[in-house]
């Protein structure tokens, strides 16, 4: 369970103080599926880097499984995100030199797994998004659409409450995208929750819950229209 | 992180970066590779020269003329006294004294030696019977001077091989005569080929009694008197003797200087270890050069691999695993650099034995032990810092880096 309270997120980018989020109050519980949209520069990166404790609000609260997140040293939030969240990434940022298997094995060698767990689990990970025969291939070997399966093979190794997606098919063409869709969405279905910021409104329409940002706020959330992804769904009222 | 993993992930990054890698270790096996290369120099010279004192024996003693050991202007210059020359009475009194086993008076000039229609200029030594013993020669034809008395002239002289292959190319030298100096010598024996000396080659030497070389340079006095103790641990005492009965007979006057093979010995070992030391001191500095460039080089790989420790950090590594992963790279390219190293020295101190097989080459294991420490270190400390730099990034902007 996700609990922010009234987060802000302040830069200062030369004279000028840029809000990147202002006022956030936003309460997703677990196995929820949820899109984030809005124009460049909307916060909306920027709040799923504070979710996924990369970054740190300037102002607020954040509890993540009811841990009160805010008052942590690096070190504990580092713990933290490797047992709770899992990543997935626009540009996918597997390591270029490791194999697919051993870019799923990281977040376990990190959190220094026995090897014999770590196999198997890997083992797993790789059969679920149908790559057991890519397992020792290097990224470059790989298409774009397997580089972001084993992404999220390598996020769901340690068994996360909550995967963070940013632009997952931006780079994939609609075929991959639609494989890398279904894949986030079989782990939604696992119970874990799933944040996904995109551009596109087809990806969005997928989700259960939306949230539109701008200018730092959250402008829109509401459950996902019922009827089929209309062809441009107009300003949100 | 498990050690194991540590390793296998640091070894894949060095292994992908293979350029960048064997620049580093290129560099840190040169200066390993000249710390044991030069250090071996060094200790090569000083057992090399110190085992040259030994085979002259340490129970030796060398009486040379005037006082050497007061620094200084001497007090009887200002007296109007010179030191007293040593002369052959001073070797023959020496001789009965109790604990002093041999002495070989010794007189050293230059002068022009001919056979036949072949001449040179060689140096000549008048010494007695006993020299071949006390200087650890051999006969390689023919036998040495005849043991007598120290004042008795005689037409004989042993030749060096040297000056035997040049004065006898076509003929055997035993047997036949040399004119030194204008005088007419029978050449009696000729030096084998193993003689070592310090300081002058003994095969390009011609030997004639001590009496015959004081009359050739018009001379009374000798240049040096060795004196061989009966047995080593008898030196100190033997000394003390020399130096009181040459005083006694010098009118009180403490006019020569007795030098043991012993503090030879120790005068050279310092000396030599001294340079040992400079050179090894020399040779870290390309070791501190390389451990620069492991800094260089280590920084290029955390800028060029900022958004995989973004990656890192989101995937849950803390500040010290990072600091750990970039510190374990360093160390293992300064030790696969200083292996490299050790490997190309010992290779190198080879081919130097195989071509000088009489400087004993040879690494001592202080200087290797140094060599591999400092580079260790410095693969530590020049480390650490891109190491840390890397740990402290952030991981939103480190994420970014390459997007």
């Amino acid at each position: 369970m996700i609990e922010l309270e009234g987060i802000h997120r302040r830069f200062q980018v030369g004279d000028q103080l840029v809000r990147a989020l202002d006022d956030v109050n936003l309460r997703l519980d677990a196995g929820e599926y949820v899109s984030i949209m809005g124009p460049s520069g909307s916060g909306k990166s920027t709040l799923l880097n504070v979710i996924g404790l990369l970054d740190r609000p300037s102002e607020g609260r954040y509890r993540l499984d009811g841990h009160e997140t805010t008052e942590l040293d690096d070190d504990a939030l580092a713990g933290l995100r490797a047992r709770s969240i899992g990543f997935i990434f626009q540009s996918f940022h597997l390591v270029p030199r490791l194999t697919a298997f051993e870019n799923v094995e990281l977040p376990m060698v990190l959190a220094e797994l026995a090897p014999a767990a770590r196999r198997t689990r890997v083992t797993e990970a790789l059969a679920a998004l149908s790559l057991t025969d890519r397992a020792h291939h290097r990224p470059d070997q790989l298409s774009g659409g397997q580089r972001q399966r084993v992404a999220i093979a390598r996020a769901m190794v340690m068994r996360p409450t909550v995967v963070l997606a940013d632009e997952p098919t931006g780079n994939l063409d609609h075929t991959s995208g639609a494989e890398v869709l279904a894949a986030l969405e079989a782990l939604n279905a696992g119970g874990i929750t799933l944040i996904v910021v995109t551009h596109d409104d087809e990806v969005s329409a997928r989700s259960r819950r939306q949230i539109r940002m701008r200018d730092g706020r959250v402008v829109h959330d509401a459950p996902t229209p019922a009827a089929s992804p209309a062809p441009a769904p107009g300003p949100t009222p | 992180m498990r050690s194991a993993d540590l390793l296998h992930l640091a070894a894949e990054s060095l292994l992908r970066a293979r350029l960048r890698s064997l620049m580093m270790l290129v560099a840190m096996a040169i200066g390993v590779a000249a710390v044991v290369v030069l250090t071996s120099l060094g200790e090569g010279a000083r057992r090399y020269v110190t085992g040259e004192f030994q085979a002259l024996g340490t129970d030796l003693l060398i009486v040379l003329p005037g006082r050497s050991e007061t620094t200084g202007v001497q007090p009887g210059l200002f007296a109007g006294e010179t030191p007293r020359d040593l002369t052959l009475g001073d070797a023959q009194a020496l001789l009965r004294l109790p604990g002093v086993e041999r002495i070989s008076p010794i007189v050293i000039g230059s002068v022009p030696v001919s056979a036949a229609q072949l001449s040179r200029e060689v140096p000549v030594l008048g010494t007695n019977a006993d020299f071949l013993v006390v200087r650890n020669l051999s006969m390689g034809q023919g036998r040495f001077l005849p043991p007598g008395e120290l004042d008795r002239d005689m037409a004989v002289c042993v030749i060096g091989s040297k000056v035997r292959s040049e004065l006898f190319p076509d003929r055997p030298a035993v047997g036949g005569s040399v004119r030194i100096g204008g005088r007419r010598f029978r050449v009696i024996g000729v030096l084998s080929d193993e003689g070592r000396a310090v300081g002058f080659d003994l095969q390009e030497l011609v030997i004639i009694p001590v009496r015959s070389a004081q009359q050739l340079f018009n001379t009374e006095s000798l240049f040096r008197i060795l004196v061989q103790a009966r047995d080593r641990d008898a030196t100190p005492r033997v000394r003390q003797e020399v130096l009181r009965l040459l005083t006694e007979r010098h009118q009180g006057e403490e006019d020569v200087t007795v030098i043991t093979q012993d503090a030879v010995l120790a005068t050279f070992d310092r000396i030599f270890t001294a340079l040992t030391l400079t050179l090894a001191g020399i040779a870290s500095i390309s070791l501190a050069v390389a451990g620069i460039l492991i800094m260089n080089v280590m920084l290029v790989a955390v800028s060029q691999r900022t958004a995989e420790i973004g990656l890192l950090k989101a995937v849950g590594a803390r500040r010290r695993q990072i600091t750990a992963l970039f510190l374990t790279e360093a160390v293992l390219l300064s030790v696969a650099g200083a292996l490299a190293g050790l490997v190309v020295g010992y290779a190198v101190n080879w081919v130097i034995g195989r071509v000088y097989p009489a400087l004993p080459v040879g690494a001592p294991a202080w200087a290797v032990a140094l060599a591999m420490l400092i580079a260790v270190a410095s693969g530590v400390v020049f480390g650490l810092m891109p190491a840390r730099r890397a740990a402290r990034l952030d991981p939103v902007v480190a994420l970014a880096g390459r997007r």
